[in-house]
Formats: C-alpha cells, sequence, structure tokens
C-alpha cells in the first residue's frame, strides 16, 4: 500500500488563499492591517467593518487594536456595504472588507445606490483580486473593476505590493469620497522599496524606462512587468514599467507622455479580463488623444477561468513571469 | 393622560389631514403620482413629524435630529407633504414636484430635498444603512433614533433580512423600524406576491421588539410611537402598520386596488373636497 502510494506523482496543488509571493521573496505580513491601525490612532473617525472575513483580509489586527471601532456584519455583504454608507452618514470613514468577488458582484447596487450615488466616504478594501487564488470563478474577482470602472466618481486603486498598500491607507482615507482598493493580504510581496518610488493618488510612475517596450500595469502584474524586464535584459530587450496603482481617475497625462514616445511596443498588463479594465481604459486614452503606438494587452481571457494551483494558472493564462516574457519576446521579433 | 393625548391627537389629526391635502395637490400637478400610499400612511408621517421626532425645521442638518429614511423612494410624494407640513420646506414649492430641476424629484433622493436622509428607489437599502447609522450614533454617544420607513414589498428583499439579524445581534434600541403593510405591490397583492405572514412572529423571531396596529387608527399610531421610544429593552423596534391605501377619500379607497392609483383630472378636486368637507366636519 505505502509503495504503491510512493511511486504515484505527486500532484501539484495550492492553498485557497495562496500567498502570490513566490520562494525567497521578501514579504510584508499584512501591511493593509498594520496601516490601517496605525491611522486609527490618529484618526478617531476610522471604523472597521468585515462580513466575516476579518481574519482573511488582514482586518483583525484592527479589531484587536480598536474593538470599540469594529463592527462585525456576518456573511451578509449588502448589509456590510450599506451599513458602512450609514456610518459614513455619521461622519465616520469606514473600512469595509471582504473578497473582491462579494465586495463588487454581490453588493453592486449597495456600492452603487447607497455609497456612490451620495459619493459616501466609504473605503472598500477587498482580498483575492483578480486571479490570486485557484479556487475558481466563485472566488476569482476578474471582472471587478470593470464593475467598479462604470460607477461614477468611484476611485480605483490596483496595489502591487505591501509598500503601496502601506502607503496608499492614509491617502485613500484622506481622499473625500468612495474607494475601491484591492487588497493582498497575508505575506505580501515588498518590490516598490527597490525603486526610486512612493504612491500617490492619481498618478502613475515610471518606474524603470526602456527603448523597445513600454509596459503599462497595475496590481501584481507591475511586479511581475518589472520581473520581465529584468529577464529580458539578457535577450538585449529594453523594457520600461510604467505602475499605474489608480485605475480611475486615469492618469492620463503621464501614460500619454510615455506611451507617445515613438518605437515603443506598448503593453497593457493587469491581472484582470480584459474587458473593461485598464487596458480598455488606456486604448480609451490613447486613440481620443491621437496617440497610436502598437499595442498589445496582457490580460484574463473573457471566460470562466479554471480551479487549480495558482502557479499552474498564472501559465496558463499567461500572467506568470515566464509566460509574460515569451509573449513580449514573440510579440517584438 | 387622556387630556393630554386628546390634544395631541387633535393636533395630529389636523396635520394629518394637511400631509393628504398637500399630496393630492402634487399628485395634480403632475397629473399622476402615489397618491393612493400617501392617502394611506399619512397618519404614520404626521405622527413621526409633529409628535414623535426631534428636529429643527430651519436645521435639517442639526446633529441632535432624529433621522428618518424613506427606503421606500416611491412614498416621496407623501414624504415631500410631510417635509412641508413639518416646515422643513415651503408649502409654494410643491408646484415644482417632479418637474425639471425641481428640489422634489418623483423619487426620493438624498442630495436633492432638505430632510431626505437617503437616496431610496432601488428597494430594501434603508434598513441596512439605518443599521449603520444607529451604529455611528452609538459610538457618538448621541441619543438620536434611527426611524426606518418601509413598505411591506421591501419584506421580499433579502437585504431586509440581513439587516434585521444585524440590528438584533447589535443591540440597536435606538433603530424604529415603521413597515407599511398595504398588500399592494406592483403585480397585485403583497399576499399573492410573496407571502410575508406571519410577520409579527417574523419579526419577533429575528429578535425584535414587535408591535402591529391599525396604520389608520391614528390614537393606535401615537400609542405604538410612545412605545417604541420608551422601551428600555436593548434591542430594536418594529411598528407594523396596518393600512388602507387611498384612506380619506372614500372613491379611491374602494377604486380596484392597485399600486399606482389611476386619478382622473377632474377627481383631484374631488378628492380634495371630500377631505375639506370632512375635516370641516371633524372641527
Amino acid at each position: 500500500m505505502s509503495t504503491t502510494t510512493a511511486k504515484k506523482p505527486r500532484l501539484t496543488t495550492s492553498a485557497m488563499i495562496a500567498s502570490i509571493a513566490s520562494e525567497g521573496q521578501r514579504v510584508k505580513a499584512a501591511p493593509f492591517g498594520k496601516a490601517l491601525v496605525e491611522l486609527a490612532m490618529q484618526r478617531r473617525d476610522i471604523v472597521g467593518l468585515t462580513a466575516d472575513l476579518a481574519k482573511y483580509t488582514d482586518l483583525h489586527l484592527f479589531a484587536q487594536a480598536c474593538p470599540e471601532r469594529f463592527f462585525q456584519m456576518g456573511m451578509a455583504e449588502q448589509l456590510l456595504m450599506a451599513s458602512a454608507g450609514g456610518m459614513a452618514k455619521e461622519g465616520f470613514v469606514p473600512f469595509a472588507t471582504t473578497y473582491a468577488v462579494f465586495g463588487t458582484r454581490r453588493a453592486f447596487d449597495f456600492v452603487h445606490q447607497v455609497i456612490a450615488e451620495e459619493n459616501l466616504n466609504v473605503k472598500m478594501c477587498c482580498a483575492l483580486p483578480g486571479l490570486t487564488t485557484g479556487y475558481g470563478p466563485s472566488h476569482q474577482a476578474t471582472e471587478d473593476i470593470a464593475l467598479m470602472r462604470g460607477i461614477p466618481g468611484m476611485t480605483i486603486i490596483d496595489p502591487c505590493d505591501a509598500l503601496d498598500i502601506e502607503q496608499a491607507v492614509p491617502q485613500i482615507a484622506a481622499h473625500n469620497g468612495p474607494v475601491y482598493m484591492r487588497l493582498l493580504r497575508g505575506n505580501v510581496p515588498l518590490v516598490l522599496d527597490e525603486y526610486d518610488y512612493s504612491f500617490e493618488l492619481g498618478k502613475a510612475k515610471l518606474l524603470r524606462d526602456g527603448r523597445d517596450v513600454l509596459v503599462i500595469s497595475s496590481g501584481i502584474l507591475t511586479m511581475r512587468a518589472l520581473e520581465v524586464a529584468k529577464a529580458l535584459e539578457a535577450d538585449k530587450v529594453d523594457v520600461g514599467v510604467l505602475h499605474v496603482p489608480t485605475i480611475k481617475p486615469l492618469d492620463t497625462a503621464t501614460i500619454l507622455r510615455e506611451a507617445g514616445r515613438s518605437g515603443r511596443l506598448v503593453v497593457v498588463a493587469e491581472n484582470h479580463t480584459s474587458v473593461g479594465g485598464l487596458g480598455e481604459a488606456v486604448a480609451t486614452a490613447l486613440l481620443t488623444a491621437g496617440v497610436t503606438p502598437q499595442f498589445r494587452q496582457i490580460a484574463l481571457p473573457d471566460a470562466f477561468l479554471d480551479a487549480g494551483a495558482l502557479p499552474t494558472l498564472h501559465d496558463r493564462y499567461g500572467i506568470s513571469t515566464e509566460a509574460m516574457s515569451a509573449t513580449i519576446k514573440r510579440w517584438i521579433g | 393622560m387622556q387630556t393630554s393625548l386628546t390634544e395631541d391627537y387633535a393636533r395630529v389629526a389636523e396635520s394629518a389631514y394637511r400631509i393628504r391635502r398637500f399630496a393630492l395637490r402634487m399628485g395634480e400637478v403632475q397629473g399622476q403620482g402615489y397618491v393612493g400610499q400617501a392617502l394611506g400612511y399619512a397618519d404614520v408621517l404626521a405622527t413621526a413629524y409633529c409628535h414623535a421626532m426631534n428636529f429643527r425645521a430651519d436645521d435639517p442638518e442639526w446633529e441632535g435630529r432624529d433621522r428618518f429614511l424613506l427606503s421606500h423612494g416611491h412614498y416621496a410624494i407623501a414624504f415631500y407633504a410631510a417635509l412641508i407640513e413639518a416646515r422643513i420646506i415651503p408649502e409654494d414649492e410643491l408646484e415644482t414636484y417632479g418637474s425639471d430641476d425641481s428640489r422634489l424629484p418623483m423619487s426620493g433622493m438624498a442630495t436633492y430635498t432638505p430632510g431626505m436622509e437617503m437616496s431610496g428607489g432601488s428597494l430594501g437599502q434603508g434598513l441596512p444603512i439605518a443599521v449603520g447609522m444607529a451604529l455611528g450614533l452609538r459610538l457618538k454617544g448621541n441619543p438620536a433614533f434611527v426611524y426606518n420607513s418601509m413598505s411591506d414589498g421591501e419584506l421580499d428583499e433579502g437585504s431586509t433580512w440581513e439587516a434585521a439579524m444585524g440590528a438584533a445581534h447589535h443591540g440597536l434600541s435606538n433603530l424604529i423600524c415603521l413597515v407599511d403593510i398595504n398588500n399592494q405591490q406592483a403585480d397585485g397583492p403583497s399576499t399573492k406576491v410573496m407571502g410575508f405572514e406571519p410577520l409579527a412572529d417574523k419579526w419577533a423571531s429575528f429578535g425584535w421588539h414587535v408591535q402591529r396596529v391599525d396604520g389608520n387608527d391614528l390614537a393606535a399610531v401615537i400609542a405604538a410611537f410612545d412605545t417604541a421610544r420608551r422601551l428600555t429593552e436593548a434591542r430594536p423596534r418594529v411598528i407594523l402598520f396596518d393600512t388602507l391605501m387611498g384612506k380619506g377619500v372614500p372613491f379611491l379607497e374602494t377604486r380596484e386596488k392597485n399600486h399606482f392609483i389611476r386619478v382622473d383630472p377632474p377627481e383631484w378636486q374631488q378628492a380634495i373636497d371630500i377631505l375639506d368637507q370632512a375635516q370641516g366636519a371633524a372641527r
């Protein structure tokens, strides 16, 4: 019996909420939770609400530090978003957390009508964005940005790493109006401290320049784009990376300036379906301004994605470092 | 006690009469409107604004005010009538009801109208908002009440019951939910569209203090508000009001019951005349 088991090939698997950090990568634990606690020490108007996912959105740190300002709303996302709106009406700045699929798909009308229509000061911080779990379409928020982009006045943040998140927290709190932030939780990669970078709400930042290719990216695909740029150095392909952590409002001026430099292939890379996300937003901005570089999209397909191990799926759908490198090399011939 | 109740009763009854009259005048401006609901719910609104609630007419955003959420945004015509009676908006503004650039749109919206606490219309949103406001008031140490006013059709919405559980879980004694049970929805009688009885038992089993009264028996309505406000129990309160659409105008009370009662042009003035005659006789 035991010999039979030993002969079986080991199948590839990964945890439901596996860290997106690769082996040996530098990480920071719970950057969102820690940043929120630090902010709450300075601002008495910060409150936290969740729909039975405090531990899985790092909000448990806030709950421990500020129990009187933490509100458990149960596994009820409509109540979560509407009651966060109610607290905002009473002058508080609520941070509401759940998974991105539930915060957007399930509670959409409450985000739209209760929060956005009255421009209420609710900060929705939602974990498992795009393809960051292999659990299947129930938990893969592949169209969350498309949904939220359609809402007038919604600010959308897609942070790359722990540094982005911890710097974004006080800035989204200071911003007057609703904010949707894609949340990375647990052990979150730390990448951007190696670059001359700081998060500024509404600003795109050029992380590295490159003569041949400009990758315009957000979220974890900025991390991947930086890895691609390093990998392609060996092939004498010079890749620039423009990080766009604020999807809406879009920093059109910076995007036009960088994409308008002639001779570069422009690739928009996002951890989101090709429909309605950063790629289409950038394409519209470019065409409207009459800027027409050679343009390609790296994004998730317009499909219900497979379940499986996350590294397998990132390869399968073309958003792993290796897959992105191969794709870009093919495009520039 | 009887004397003071009687005095307040007469005053609130006058207000209910004027709220019905204001609503009919607005309906006439548009040639349509949810006047059936306004006539049916006027006694509840009069009690809220002319007996129960703390507010300052000249400062609708006064921090100490009791909050009134109109979850059923299509009751705007009834609610504007109450706001006019409460002197929060001026009477002559009713001429603009439903018109371009008016502060009184067909469906209630917070950003348009002084005294309107939420944008209703997408039903089932008031109660979960009220949960957040009640939590916020408690955290601030503000003793104001949050009233969430809703229609029986909103009992179909899952979010209503998410909020009912949440309010009880958090022991929100500063939350009073008012449900207008007129048994009319867009597709017919509520009991046929989606049966909700036994309703008092449902709310009670969710952990709420429950009262069910005839929403057109003004003395009973006033007493129910008083009971809800004076309770000391640490749980939310709900008052279920059985009301009659078209109340006060017999030819509308008996008209074939529709969610949206049809009123022909000459009937607006006839309805107002009937109200005036009844009120004159009452005096």
